[in-house]
């Protein structure tokens, strides 16, 4: 197969897998807090709450898109493309086998964190170019947030990258397997709470939801999206979701693998074990939005320069030690 | 010609249009914007010549900190929308396209001395090797870095926060 069948292949398959990935979601969510709320509509309107999802999605894309008078148009326009290509762009790396990857980059885990800080520039630019003050705060907070909690979430990856000796996200499921432990029970149990907190924090959700916050700036950042575009931020907000909680899973849970299944067969079962993994994380992450309410802004930070950093540095400097030491 | 050279000079052209529009816009936030491009294009640039981690680098420091700082120091400070006529400076034209056709030569003189019609064959860089170069044969400059690297978070600490230190003696 030549290279640019392959790709195009691939950018297929990618762009069919990342939205199902977030109507999947998308429907979690929303069946998980009316189950917890016990909210009757998702439940059982329409196919018991199924088509949800497909219904939001037509309403969305029906909608008229208002663009207001004052707002600086290519930048506003073009906001929500930073953030969507930022998230689909790290579906390169999540291994849902040790073959059924886009590409097992040497520099997996770096190619990560370099391209998830795309997003922010679409976030801080939508804020300001929509000419409104609720927007600006948003964006402000929002990129106040993505600053200060890019840093624990780039330490609380070094311990893993330390003790697996690769950056690669399949070497990474490799060791694991090589080890006989997934990394959060063999010395990451720390570096995987701080990975999920700053990952919570980075994609906005409650308890960390302050660039959001309905009650106070209306809608954030996007505040006077409209349409498909606003139908674009709330699709990133889940595909970001999927891969962070995908991310999380092959760092720290083991990825692909489940003891005990015959490895020959990874190339079917592996899909379903990573997506599986990555559904009950994220189901994790819905619990904690319809339980906590929100921090306050000094809380916030103060969450991630006072307690974060210095543990994930702490967590590094035991993780090098015992590197050493065994 | 092959399709990876037509790739390069499409790249090319974007590179120094991006550029052009960072100096010529006279809107800030935009400035900001097509330096993002400029910075993007060079990094894919470094993928194709296979020097990945250089291209991550640059997007993770230049593009994902740098301008996000800029934006977000433009943003907190002042944010008009619109043009910024203030911007738009036509003294000392002349002094500009000297230094920077004088900028220009240099480079293209030093580039033609060291390469003129060399082919460089790369492998690609492994990043491995980089750490283990980075600690071991250039150990003390690394480290050097690293210490000027502290010196200027100090200095930023102690010239933000002298305001703060004055008015909570004065509250005192």
């Amino acid at each position: 197969m030549s290279f640019s069948t392959e790709l195009l292949i691939k950018v297929l398959v990618v762009l069919a897998t990342a939205p199902a990935m977030a109507l999947g979601l998308t429907l979690l969510e929303v069946k998980g807090s009316a189950w917890m709320q016990r909210r009757p509509g998702p439940l059982h309107v329409g196919l018991r709450g199924f088509i949800f999802p497909l219904a939001t999605a037509a309403k969305y894309l029906q909608k008229e898109t208002i663009i207001p008078n004052d707002v600086d148009e290519p930048v506003f326009k073009w906001a929500p493309a930073w953030v969507i290509a930022a998230v689909v762009g790290l579906f390169t790396i999540i291994p849902l086998s040790p073959t059924l990857i886009v590409r097992d980059l040497e520099l997996g885990v770096f190619f990560l964190l370099a391209i998830s800080s795309i997003s922010t520039i679409g976030v801080l630019t939508a804020g300001w170019s929509s000419a409104n003050k609720f927007s600006l705060m948003g964006g402000l907070r929002a990129a106040g947030q993505l600053i200060a909690y890019e840093l624990p979430l780039i330490l609380s990856v070094v311990g893993v990258v330390i003790q697996a000796e690769t950056m690669s996200t399949v070497g990474i499921v490799e060791k694991q397997i090589e080890f006989g432990f997934p990394f959060v029970i063999a010395g990451q149990g720390i570096a995987f709470i701080i990975f999920m907190i700053a990952a919570t924090a980075e994609m906005m959700r409650t308890p960390f939801d302050m660039p959001i916050g309905e009650s106070e700036l209306t809608m954030g950042f996007f505040t006077e999206y409209s349409g498909i575009r606003f139908l674009i931020f709330y699709i990133s907000e889940y595909i970001n979701l999927f891969v962070m909680c995908a991310i999380a899973s092959t760092l720290f849970l083991g990825g692909y693998h489940v003891p005990l299944l015959p490895t020959e067969w990874v190339n079917f079962y592996g899909p379903l074990v990573l997506i599986g993994k990555t559904f009950l994380l994220a189901f994790i992450l819905i619990a904690i939005r319809w339980s906590f309410p929100r921090f306050r802004e000094d809380q916030l930070q103060t969450l991630a320069w006072k307690v974060l950093i210095p543990l994930s540095l702490l967590n590094i400097m035991v993780t090098a030690i015992m590197k050493v030491v065994f | 010609m092959e399709a990876i050279d037509i790739f390069s000079y499409f790249l090319l052209l974007l590179l120094l249009l991006s550029g052009v529009k960072v100096v010529t816009t006279s809107n800030v936030i935009h400035a900001a914007i097509f330096l993002v491009f400029t910075l993007a294009t060079t990094a894919v640039l470094f993928i194709l010549l296979s020097a990945e981690f250089v291209a991550l680098v640059l997007i993770l420091v230049y593009i994902g900190a740098v301008i996000v700082l800029f934006l977000f120091g433009v943003m907190i400070t002042r944010a008009p929308l619109g043009p910024n006529a203030e911007l738009d400076n036509d003294q000392n034209k002349l002094l500009a396209a000297v230094i920077s056709f004088s900028i220009f030569g240099i480079f293209t003189y030093i580039l033609l001395q060291t390469f003129d019609s060399t082919v460089v064959i790369s492998e690609g860089t492994s990043t491995k090797l980089l750490g283990e170069i980075l600690l071991s044969r250039f150990v003390f400059p690394f480290e050097l870095v690293s210490f000027v690297l502290l010196g200027a978070l100090i200095g930023g600490i102690t010239l933000a926060r002298k305001d703060n230190a004055l008015m909570d003696e004065d509250q005192i």
